[in-house]
């Protein structure tokens, strides 16, 4: 069919005749009729609506799988198992096994499937969460989700690393990132921040790998079992004994540097991951 | 005829730039000009993503400008500007997801940024649509130009790289340069901005404001009336 034949069928057409009769009607109106104020608001908004809403709907799988990349090269990060030439989807797909722990308890979650699980969505649903009582809100994140969703890297059977989600309030923003232990559950491997706005240069060096190198070795708890891992100011003094237990906080970011102390504190205290790491982990060990 | 649409074309492309600057002679869209200005790349995303912005914009609004209700003239405006930054928003999330992160809401502020909606009053609304596009993409040049200006000295001073390559050799790695952490932080901005409106000042002094107010010296008489 030929442009001047849809044409001449389109304009015999009753319905367009009358549209057109009445558009041209309201584009020959004063602008400032009521009529036409109402005609021009609502044609407006469909249009736009329309490049919104497509825009939004076309773009949305590239933006899903941008994330899930991004996650995933994190987690690879953090593990380190991350090199220049990774294939990303297929080091996660090898190495990577995502698991579902219960806070409360300390142990695994296996009926769910830990794919679909969102941690960060779970986290607002009143039904999916707890909320923390201030005194123990020390990571000022005021809710939590009842199921966390960690990752384990594995050579052979046994476990390699364990890759836990850690947030918490800095300055400016809330903090996302990942902690990776050792199998012993007490030795630092790596942390890093994949979601935050800190100052840039000042608590956004968070993301520095200079800075995220000094975490390697550290440990955890002390012989009490408490966590011991914080942030001091100035140089850690390495001939100390309590050096393994402290890392330089970042220059002129000290509340950025109390955060990162702070959630620390929280996600492997008795109100994040400390159960988990009890009963697992130490207990195969 | 042709001599004159170029020469228009040419005004309306280059005046921008220097001699009617959005940011240095009209002091509009400060605030993005602060806040995302610390990274040169940032600020080049920032600067193209405005940039397409207004010109769209300016060339949409006047495309329909004839049909426009006086009434509600700033909400279509607002709509088709709020629009496009939205498609942007999308678009940077899909195809440049790292810089869409550091620039969080800063794009999306794009709708508030006086020199669109600034446009799209003085321009678009009254003159046609490809001279209005025009006028967008020389007003976006002239706040890149800035945006681009001021981040190369903020990245370069506060952490001696220039688009994250080191330039000047850190302190803390070894090198001789102490950064100059105020540089990361806004307030920087608005001192290199200042330098920038003093250097184009005293550049052409024709952009020099005239007072609002005399001062008086009463103290040495002079119509003093005691």
């Amino acid at each position: 069919m030929s442009n001047g034949n849809l044409k001449q069928r389109l304009e015999s057409c009753g319905h367009y005749q009358k549209f057109k009769a009445y558009a041209d009607k309201i584009l020959a109106m004063s602008n400032d009729s009521l009529e036409k104020t109402i005609a021009v608001a609502l044609s407006l908004s469909f249009v736009c609506a329309i490049l919104v809403s497509f825009s939004a709907v076309a773009l949305k799988p590239l933006q899903i799988e941008n994330k899930a990349m991004d996650m995933k090269r994190n987690i690879l990060d953090v593990a380190g198992l991350l090199t220049k030439d990774t294939d990303i989807h297929q080091a996660f797909a090898e190495l990577v096994e995502e698991k579902l722990v219960n806070l409360e308890t300390g142990e695994y979650v296996d009926d769910m499937d830990p794919a679909s699980y969102d941690q960060r969505k779970a986290a607002k649903d009143p039904k999916l969460s707890v909320a923390i009582p201030p005194e123990k809100d020390i990571a000022h994140i005021r809710r939590k989700a009842k199921i966390a969703k960690i990752y384990l890297v594995k050579k052979g059977d046994k476990i390699d690393s364990i890759i836990l989600p850690v947030h918490g309030y800095g300055l400016w923003s809330t903090m996302y990132g990942f902690l990776a232990l050792e199998a012993d559950g007490q030795t630092v491997k790596s942390i890093n921040f994949y979601d935050q706005a800190e100052t840039p240069g000042l608590g956004g060096e968070v993301v520095n790998p200079k800075w995220r190198a000094l975490w390697k070795g550290k440990k955890v708890y002390d012989e009490n079992g408490n966590v011991a891992l914080t942030l001091v100011k100035g140089n850690v003094d390495s001939s100390k004994p309590d050096a393994v237990y402290k890392v330089d906080a970042l220059a002129g970011a000290t509340l950025t540097s109390n955060g990162v102390s702070n959630l620390i504190k929280f996600w492997l205290g008795e109100d994040g991951f400390k159960p988990f790491l009890d009963k697992i982990i130490r207990s195969n060990g | 005829m042709s001599a004159v649409i170029d020469k228009e074309t040419k005004k309306v492309l280059i005046d921008p730039l220097v001699n009617n600057n959005p940011i240095t002679l009209q002091v509009l869209g400060i605030c993005s000009a602060l806040a995302v200005t610390s990274q040169m790349s940032t600020s080049l995303i920032m600067a193209l993503a405005l940039t397409s912005v207004v010109a769209c914009s300016s060339a949409a609004i006047s495309s329909i400008r004839n049909h426009i209700p006086g009434s509600i003239r700033i909400i279509v405006q607002m709509t088709i500007i709020a629009s496009l930054v939205i498609v942007v928003d999308q678009i940077l999330k899909a195809f440049a997801y790292e810089i869409s992160k550091q620039l969080s809401v800063f794009v999306g502020l794009i709708i508030t940024n006086c020199i669109v909606m600034g446009r799209a009053e003085a321009y678009a609304m009254k003159n046609p649509p490809l001279a209005s596009f025009l006028d967008g993409i020389g007003n976006g040049a002239g706040y890149s130009l800035i945006l681009i200006v001021v981040a190369f000295f903020r990245e370069l001073f506060g952490s001696g790289k220039l688009l994250g390559i080191d330039i000047l050799p850190l302190q803390q790695d070894g090198g001789w340069y102490v950064p100059n952490g105020l540089m990361l932080l806004p307030p920087s901005a608005f001192f290199i901005i200042g330098m920038i409106i003093w250097v184009f000042r005293q550049w052409k002094p024709e952009q020099q404001e005239e007072p609002n107010f005399k001062i008086l010296d009463i103290a040495h008489g002079e119509g003093g009336q005691h």
